[in-house]
């Protein structure tokens, strides 16, 4: 029998200040538009999902733009996650209140793991992802991989390894890892495969890709040998440059699931 | 007017935000007086099979078996659905509703759980008039997020593939029920509700 279940691409908007905006490893940023509708967009051409990032809040130490996420929310029929500055269970509540189906944790969960747990049981696993930004370490003899936890930004090392915090993570009551690499993002050579295939089959929660998405090949890649179970972009799918049918035309025709027609 | 049943399970925003979409009036309440007189009712919900165990001390459960049985239209959505069924193992001590046959089990499955995602529905033999899948296609995607299923008994008008096959939407008479969440499932998604809502304001006129 058939595992039915089909490969997600997931369209991510990095806002900052109400404004997507795209840029290489978070510098010179371009206004890419308004967030509402880039939502609508996206998930009109058939991205799965919608990911909004509020990527200055944690460093601007302000809270997420709630209006911004209730605006977005508003006409979004498909699941829609919301991360960036949460660091409490009310910041979470207010992100849920405000329309969003799951939240991202990212240096709220490292800081203080307690988290997750407590969301979880508040709000339910499916609504809780951890986003586990990861850097490569030379690699170890025995020809594993090897990655380093991040904080959000990617500036300061934690000492974690990523595939044992996507674990503890997952046991913690995560229903989902957001596993960014530090090395590919911004870079549009690729996802890392090999660390996401590390990650994604050490954990048995889903695994969403993310960093490196520059043509179709590389989401066929991530999802035959990175093993992800979806991936994210963000700066592919604004100013037009891929149309999310037209990648997941390629992706059926290199036999992995996806949801089409959609 | 659609009431949404509050059992401080998750949060009901996405569902209200989908019927206030498509023009329909939607309240929410978790008082069993409320759920006794009202044209039509909704249970959403996420997470632990335990939650609604909230429903039997509060009065609602009762509440909602009179209401079904007077006729009420009543949807169940993911844990909403379950309960309808006899039971959970997630949950063994919480009674369900037993409209329909059978307790919820975890998937038995290699695969990961939860079953996280885009999945397609496909109508079984009873399903061929179901009321609330009117204008869906066979082999349309909905999305799911969840670890417990529902057997495929009597009352299951499509169903779903994930190394098993389970309940997706069961149906009979005035109560209805989808595992997976239309309120975040694109146009799919609206039309379910939307065919839900005119069952309701059919009955609600007659």
């Amino acid at each position: 029998m058939s595992t039915g279940i089909t490969k997600r691409i997931i369209a991510c908007l990095d806002v900052t200040h109400g404004r997507v905006v795209k840029g290489v490893q978070f510098v010179d940023l371009i206004d890419a538009g308004d967030p509402a509708e880039l939502a609508q967009l996206h998930a009109a051409s058939g991205a799965d999902e919608i990911v909004l990032l509020d990527i200055t809040a944690t460093s601007d130490e302000r809270p997420i733009l709630i209006d911004v996420v209730r605006r977005t929310a508003r006409r979004l029929f498909v699941p829609f996650t919301v991360g960036g500055g949460v660091r409490s269970l009310d910041d979470a509540s207010a992100l849920f209140d405000a329309g969003a189906d799951k939240i991202s944790i990212n240096s709220a969960a490292i800081k203080n793991p307690e988290i997750i747990t407590r969301i979880a049981e508040r709000f339910g696993s499916q609504a809780v992802i951890v986003a586990v930004d990861a850097k490569r370490k030379p690699a170890p003899a025995d020809g594993t991989v090897a990655a380093e936890v991040y904080l959000a930004g990617g500036r300061t090392a934690t000492g974690h390894d990523a595939t044992a915090w996507a674990r503890e993570a997952e046991s913690r009551g995560a229903g989902e890892i957001l596993l960014t690499s530090m090395d590919c993002d911004g870079t549009r050579n690729g996802f890392d495969c090999g660390l996401t295939a590390a990650v994604a089959t050490a954990v048995n929660i889903p695994v969403i890709a993310s960093g490196g998405a520059g043509t179709g090949r590389h989401f066929v890649d991530v999802f035959k040998e990175g093993c992800a179970d979806a991936a994210l972009a963000a700066s592919i799918f604004h100013f037009g440059i891929h149309d999310v049918r037209e990648l997941k035309a390629e992706l059926q025709r290199e036999g992995i699931p996806v949801r089409l027609p959609c | 007017m659609i009431t949404l049943i509050d059992y401080k399970a998750g949060n009901l925003t996405s569902v209200r935000k989908a019927f206030t979409f498509l023009g329909q009036e939607s309240m929410v309440t978790e008082d069993p007086e409320v759920v006794r007189s009202s044209e039509a009712l909704v249970l959403p919900g996420v997470g632990h099979f335990c939650t609604t165990e909230r429903l039997a001390t509060s009065g609602v459960r009762d509440a909602v078996l009179e209401a079904i049985a007077r006729g009420t239209p009543f949807l169940g959505i993911c844990v909403g659905m379950q309960w309808q069924f006899e039971g959970s193992t997630e949950a063994p001590e919480t009674k369900g509703l037993a409209l329909f046959e059978g307790p919820c089990e975890r998937f038995k499955t290699e695969l990961k759980v939860p079953h996280v995602g885009w999945n397609r529905i496909r109508r079984t033999s009873s399903g061929a008039a179901s009321r609330l899948l009117r204008d869906v296609p066979d082999d349309s995607f909905v999305y799911f997020t969840h670890s417990y299923r529902a057997p495929v008994v009597e009352g299951v008008v499509a169903v779903t593939d994930y190394d098993e096959t389970f309940a997706a939407c069961v149906e009979r008479e005035n109560v209805f029920g989808v595992q997976f969440h239309p309120e975040k499932s694109g146009d799919t998604g609206l039309r379910i509700l939307k065919n839900f809502c005119e069952y309701a304001a059919e009955r609600s006129t007659r």
